[in-house]
């Protein structure tokens, strides 16, 4: 008990030292080379900004959230459906792998444009635009994970009489677990990216918009500190889902 | 002959029925120009247990996992002495406990019963998780416990399955010998009454549990014809049937690796 305490005293401890490490560093750059505030503020002006802009901040963050999470959820979904549909019939999984891959060869910044116009400058452009870069990390690494189980677990599985979908529900969805852990990892990491991406392109709402607008009026504070906001979103996202996944993943420490 | 076993072995249906013993006939196997079996044939005794001996890549585990429906062979069949197919009939104890890492022990032991829709026979599993002495130790994680639970536990599992035929694949050979011989009295034990096939390298084990050992040599393999051994396994390390039977195995074996 005695080392838990202490090791989760170290994590915070160093989550910190990271963090004011970056800022000594940023702050440094900004004093040492006297830019401008509208090239480089410095950290007090970026938190001033934070602090006059709260409400302003504060209202769009809510938005990229949702975004992201909405995004992350959609992503999700649909990646474990086709990473299970391709795992169960071969010949779905024929037919549906070059489609992931075609999906893939195209960037998002060029689909962007196309969603908006599709979904409108609403969520639901950002939402679609998370969930097209999340659901294939998700899929393949799922769809691996399902390929690779053990062979003995099924063989074992079939001379207990189990059907193909008994097989897959007791024992390959659960042993594809850590794989699909990996892939939610990632995805969660480049779930901001697809929401902000939707933002810049065309948005009347978000951090994007945000960062967007205060660039082209020179507000450099602001936009700094949205992307503050936007990360401090990113690392509290890869904290829940690294909760999630070690909850989940119980029986299999080195993996959660 | 008297089975001085726990119960009879039963059928899916409960009613005591003697176990039936395997036939393999006309058995080939071929992998490309890899011939494993050609015209294999081999007879077990219902109720008994038969060690199945060779060196190494003579094909005992493809025989084994044919006779479970495993692998299909490219020619001959595998039926029950009493002329019904056996591969439902089996349950299956391969090289690996083959635990599943995320259920607890008694999960594991009865997750046949979940892979089938079954109601898990809760007494019938408490009462093998006491026999293997696992009791204590029905919510831990395979992870949690040693190599001989872990064999202890796959055996629970096996057994739980009702299944009058028994296939083993070296199910003991990752543990060291006191354990192993340990573990060779609780199999006899429980085993008694099933229809047995257990593979081994091991002279010794093959002596302590088997009432026939059959022999398996040569590329193509061929079985060569069992050798009883005299008095009710698990013989006592002493016994001197054991160690007749293990110098003669261990005479044939060497002789044919040469």
């Amino acid at each position: 008990m005695i080392t838990g305490i202490h090791s989760r005293f170290a994590k915070a401890g160093r989550g910190l030292a990271i963090f004011s490490g970056l800022i000594a560093i940023w702050w440094a750059v900004a004093t040492l080379f006297r830019l401008p505030v509208y090239m480089l503020p410095t950290p007090p002006v970026v938190a001033e900004a934070l602090w006059a802009g709260r409400d302003f901040l504060w209202e769009h963050a809510l938005i990229t959230a949702s975004e992201i999470l909405l995004g992350l959820g959609l992503g999700l979904l649909l990646g474990a459906l086709l990473a299970v549909s391709m795992a169960f019939s071969r010949v779905l999984q024929r037919w549906l792998m070059p489609v992931l891959v075609v999906s893939q060869s195209i960037p998002i910044f060029a689909l962007a444009p196309l969603l908006v116009l599709w979904f409108g400058f609403g969520i639901s452009s950002k939402v679609a635009a998370a969930a097209l870069v999340i659901f294939f990390p998700v899929a393949a690494s799922f769809y691996d994970g399902l390929r690779r189980t053990e062979p003995g677990w099924l063989e074992l599985a079939r001379t207990m009489g189990a059907s193909r979908l008994a097989q897959l529900r007791h024992v390959r969805l659960a042993a594809a677990l850590p794989a699909f852990g990996s892939g939610l990892r990632v995805g969660a990491a480049i779930a901001p990216i697809g929401a902000v991406i939707g933002e810049w392109v065309g948005s009347s709402g978000g951090l994007g918009y945000v960062m967007l607008n205060a660039n082209a009026r020179m507000q450099t504070p602001v936009c700094f500190a949205a992307l503050f906001i936007l990360s401090l979103m990113a690392v509290g996202l890869w904290h829940i889902v690294n909760l999630v996944l070690k909850y989940l993943l119980y029986w299999a420490p080195d993996a959660a | 002959m008297q089975l001085h076993s726990t119960q009879p072995a039963r059928t899916g249906s409960g009613s005591k029925v003697a176990p039936p013993g395997v036939r393999v006939e006309h058995l080939t196997l071929r992998y490309g120009e890899n011939t494993i079996f050609d015209n294999l044939n081999l007879r077990t005794s219902g109720g008994r247990l038969t060690a199945l001996l060779g060196v190494s890549g003579v094909g005992k585990t493809s025989l084994l996992k044919i006779i479970a429906g495993l692998i299909e062979p490219t020619a001959g069949r595998v039926i029950g002495t009493d002329d019904r197919p056996v591969f439902d009939r089996i349950a299956y104890m391969g090289q690996q406990d083959l635990l599943l890492p995320w259920l607890s022990v008694f999960k594991n032991v009865t997750l046949g019963a979940r892979l089938r829709r079954e109601t898990v026979d809760q007494a019938r599993a408490w009462r093998l998780l006491e026999q293997v002495g696992l009791a204590a130790h029905h919510k831990s994680l395979p992870a949690a416990l040693s190599g001989g639970m872990r064999q202890r536990a796959a055996i629970a599992r096996t057994l739980y399955e009702r299944r009058p035929i028994v296939l083993m694949d070296e199910p003991f050979c990752a543990l060291d010998a006191i354990t192993r011989a340990n573990i060779h009295e609780l199999a006899a034990e429980m085993l008694g009454g099933r229809t047995v096939l257990l593979i081994t390298h091991d002279p010794l084990e093959a002596a302590r549990l088997g009432h026939h050992l059959v022999v398996l040599q040569g590329r193509p393999a061929t079985a060569r014809s069992p050798i009883a051994v005299a008095g009710e396994p698990p013989r006592s390390p002493d016994d001197p049937n054991l160690q007749n039977s293990q110098a003669q195995l261990l005479r044939l074996l060497m002789e044919r690796q040469r």
